[in-house]
């Protein structure tokens, strides 16, 4: 018996035939409504075919019909766990358009809603994807710690995941009175907890055999397929628009682009868990510093752009976030694009899972951190 | 290499195109037909290196459909923006550029899918968000039979 298992194992003229198996739309590891149309050899991942759209909302065509101060409060529903940053770059759009110079008080209220944003953003990829990879604690302590910061976001624009608190000109509303303690208390108690999230995934030998050397971009791959965000800068593709591009307060703070070299999952797991640090230096800088002053500018009360075209590139936690937008003019945009990471993001994983089996492709999607509106739109 | 510089550099070596300054970054207009050799030209060409497209998009204009694309270089940090007409609204069709940045291939997909642009030599041109009998919602002419509100 077993010489006959040997034999079968060792022919290679034994082949299976290759056949097609659709993951998703519901499955768990694709964190929505994502399939994945994969062509196997046994386990073996031939091809990827991504087939998006179940929640194609329109939201591009619903902006035609829209005015500028309208159009932030759409944008939350893009990517959800980014929202802050999905708002900012609409409004950063049109401040720049109409020339107004916003308040420092403002600059720095959004940078710090930025960062507090991405740090939410990244325990929550952080938590999902070690469930994803089999460790389940991971999710229970993620949405643990990651409840204070939602309760730091609703106490000042009572809402706790689509903020809706950017708006042309400046913020809704001033910052809670508690802010800026809650904020230091945090602060504090986050760099507790992260040793412990490395303790338990990072450091943990099934977690390293399962995303070392797994998909590995290369740089020169990462530029091609427009992969950006920690994604892209995990393969040393230095692309981060909050260095190269800066906007808000971000010109005032100083803080390290963090770039890797592997370009595999492991990598990618371990920048995110890099700029989760970087983040809280960011906003320890900040938060002391809140100039006094107003927290909006009065904008006119029919926004109008002058005719021309514009482009506001900003960092959301997934990558670059573009806002493309033709004016011709009138108080609604002519056409308006918005340029998400994940879309870019998610058809280079044909490119690098080929050859990797359907586990291996799961952990590849998990350190991708997609999130199934921003692809959609 | 500044604004200035690179305007002066496309003015001289593609006559044939439009090269302006617009509100943020030098765009230049290039005919349709002349496009995909344009792209290969300033994506091999080391001083100007465009080896990054941020973004592609397509806009509907009355009597043209447009392709802009949004590139950077990554080494020498400039940004352009490239126009490309289409002939016309009935039959619009354009090269792909998805040999040289394989991301074009997703985001010509989706202008496909939204905007009726067909890409010549395209890769795998498919709908990605819409059923292959819908029509192409981003034009302005656009009419949704069944979902239209009437005041």
């Amino acid at each position: 018996m077993a010489e006959i298992l040997e034999r079968i194992v060792t022919d290679d003229e034994i082949k299976t035939d290759e056949y097609l198996v659709n993951m998703g739309p519901q499955h768990p590891s694709t964190h929505g409504v994502l399939r994945l149309l994969l062509k196997l050899e046994g386990e073996i991942v031939h091809n990827v075919e991504p087939h998006v759209g179940y929640i194609h909302s329109g939201i591009e065509k619903m902006t035609e019909a829209l005015s500028y101060p309208q159009i932030p409060h759409l944008t939350d529903r893009m990517d959800y766990l980014s929202s802050h940053m999905n708002n900012e770059a609409v409004c950063l759009l049109v401040e720049n358009a109409l020339q107004v110079e916003v308040p420092d008080r403002v600059k720095y209220i959004r940078t710090i809603f930025d960062e507090l944003q991405r740090l939410a953003s990244h325990q929550l990829w952080w938590c999902a994807s070690g469930m994803d990879l089999g460790a389940l604690t991971a999710f229970f302590y993620g949405l643990r710690d990651r409840e204070d910061i939602l309760d730091i976001f609703e106490e000042t624009c009572g809402a706790r995941l689509t903020l809706n608190y950017s708006v042309p000109g400046g913020v809704m509303f001033d910052i809670h009175p508690n802010f800026q303690t809650k904020v230091k208390a945090f602060i504090k108690k986050f760099r507790t907890k992260i040793p412990e999230y490395d303790k338990l995934l990072t450091g943990n030998i099934i977690f390293q055999n399962r995303t070392k050397g797994v998909g590995v971009l290369t740089k020169e791959d990462a530029i091609a397929f427009g992969v950006t965000g920690p994604t892209g800068r995990a393969s040393g593709f230095s692309c981060d628009v909050r260095k190269h591009h800066p906007y808000s307060a971000y010109p005032l703070v100083k803080f390290e682009e963090k770039l890797g070299t592997d370009g595999d999952s492991f990598m990618r797991w371990q920048l995110r868990m890099d700029e989760m640090r970087e983040s809280l230096n960011i906003i320890e800088q900040l938060i002391d510093n809140i100039p006094e002053g107003d927290y909006a500018v009065k904008m006119k009360g029919v926004v109008k752009l002058p005719e021309g075209e514009y482009y506001q590139r900003v960092e959301t936690a997934r990558g670059e976030f573009g806002v493309y937008v033709v004016s011709d003019g009138k108080k609604n945009p002519y056409r308006v694009k918005f340029r998400s990471p994940g879309f870019s993001n998610l058809f280079a994983i044909n490119h690098i899972a080929k050859g990797w089996k359907i586990a291996d492709l799961v952990a590849i999607m998990a350190t991708f951190d997609l999130v199934i509106p921003d692809i959609d739109r | 290499m500044t604004n200035e510089q690179l305007i002066e550099k496309l003015t001289s070596a593609y006559p044939a195109a439009v090269v302006k300054m617009g509100s943020q970054y030098p765009e230049i207009t290039v005919s349709f037909d002349k496009l995909h050799a344009f792209m290969l030209d300033i994506k091999t060409d080391s001083q100007l290196d465009f080896d990054f497209l941020v973004c592609e998009s397509g806009v509907d204009y009355p009597v043209f459909l447009q392709v802009v694309y949004h590139l950077e270089s990554t080494s020498l940090k400039h940004f352009l923006v490239v126009k490309a007409n289409t002939e016309n609204r009935e039959t619009p069709a354009i090269d792909s550029v998805a040999d040289i940045w394989p991301t074009a291939e997703f985001h010509e997909n989706e202008i496909y899918d939204l905007l009726g642009i067909k890409f010549n030599n395209h890769p795998h041109l498919r709908r990605i968000f819409l059923d292959e009998n819908w029509g192409f919602p981003l034009r302005k002419d656009y009419k949704d039979d069944i979902h239209v509100v009437e005041r």
